[in-house]
């Protein structure tokens, strides 16, 4: 059993931390605004975000042995190629996510 | 909706634009904007309610988290990170280099139109991936403070019920499906081929690649604050290079005026 007191801890300074990171900036937005190099950031960054977030969710995948990682490499694959092909984030997400459970509980458990 | 007779105005009184009348009419268009991305923050919800009942937490975990933290992704994270008992240092890091996308949104989320008070510190707190998606994707649209506060009101609602129902039925049912954390991956698998297909910007994609692999190289414990820092530093140095490419040199400037 988890301890509340640092589940509470968490959940505080992770909300504290996500509100100021929205609440700070929206003082100073003028001053942001006229720099160029936010400005570039800001156009920039997201997509970089995200896609160092994907390569963060798979940071223990272990590729040198395959058999583990299979499911996962499937799942990958089906979300990818439903997103591109459908546009449908849900779809994509759930569908990934449902071809990972299948082959993790039924013919490839890790 | 009920009925009810309005309050008469008085005769030649204009009805306020701020009125309850009116307050009714953008909250309804607040109840269409989110049907789309909001829409979706619900099956999500349920998704995280799962993962939290699996990770043996009591219910009304999710429902605390959803609640306080409200930023979908890094919620999904946290989960993760409590399971190993992570130090609150690391849950601070990571909170921060997770969502200092946030930043950013300062830029172009129309807070401006909510007034002072309560409801804007809510809308500054409510800030989320969807709301400024919704909010900013049809800036032509009217967004009042009442509607952009609906949206987000609605957005959480969605988000915290999901949850909710997903961590209760997780303790019911006693499932266990092993792979569900999968659906933080694919989210993110997902925002980035759109935050992609929006600029297509090959470089970013490629430093961000790079960030990541070698953040993973170098300590996968440490991987997020590391890659963070090297995109963003890769980032500014592309934007240094460009400025100075773009920039005729003094010594050019010099030379056109001679001709």
């Amino acid at each position: 059993m988890i301890d509340p007191g640092y589940l509470l801890a968490t959940v505080l300074v992770a909300g504290g931390i996500t509100f100021a990171l929205r609440a700070v900036p929206l003082l100073a937005v003028a001053p942001l605004r006229r720099s160029a190099a936010v400005r570039y950031l800001a156009e920039e960054l997201p997509a970089g975000i995200m896609i160092v977030l994907v390569l963060y969710c798979l940071r223990d995948l272990d590729v040198t042995t395959l058999s583990p990682a299979l499911p996962t490499l499937i799942a990958l694959n089906v979300t990818i190629a439903l997103q591109l092909w459908k546009h449908n984030a849900l779809l994509s997400i759930f569908a990934g996510t449902a071809v990972n459970v299948v082959l993790l509980s039924t013919a490839l458990p890790a | 909706m009920t009925t009810e007779p309005a309050p008469t105005p008085r005769r030649g009184a204009r009805p306020r634009p701020d009125g309850r009348r009116a307050r009714l009419g953008q909250l309804r268009l607040a109840f269409f904007d989110t049907a789309g991305a909001g829409g979706a923050l619900f099956p999500l919800g349920l998704a995280f309610g799962l993962l939290v009942s699996q990770a043996g937490l009591d219910w009304w975990w999710a429902t605390i988290f959803t609640a306080v933290v409200y930023a979908g992704s890094l919620e999904f994270i946290l989960v993760g990170l409590v399971l190993v008992a992570a130090p609150l240092s690391t849950i601070a890091l990571t909170s921060l280099v997770v969502n200092v996308r946030h930043v950013f949104y300062a830029l172009s989320f129309p807070i401006q139109r909510v007034r002072p008070g309560l409801g804007k510190l809510y809308s500054a707190y409510a800030m989320t991936d969807e709301a400024y998606a919704i909010t900013t994707g049809r800036p032509r649209e009217n967004w009042t403070g009442t509607r952009i506060i609906g949206v987000q009101v609605l957005c959480q609602l969605y988000w915290v019920l999901g949850a909710t129902v997903g961590a209760l039925a997780g303790n019911r049912l006693d499932l266990h499906l092993p792979g569900l954390e999968f659906t933080l991956t694919a989210l993110f698998v997902v925002l980035a081929i759109e935050a992609f297909r929006a600029r297509r910007d090959m470089p970013t994609a490629i430093i961000a690649l790079l960030a990541g692999l070698i953040g993973i190289a170098l300590s996968p414990e440490h991987m997020l604050p590391i890659a963070m820092s090297l995109l963003t530093a890769g980032l500014l140095v592309r934007f240094w290079m460009r400025t100075r490419r773009a920039q005729p040199t003094p010594h050019a400037d010099h030379l056109q005026e001679e001709r």
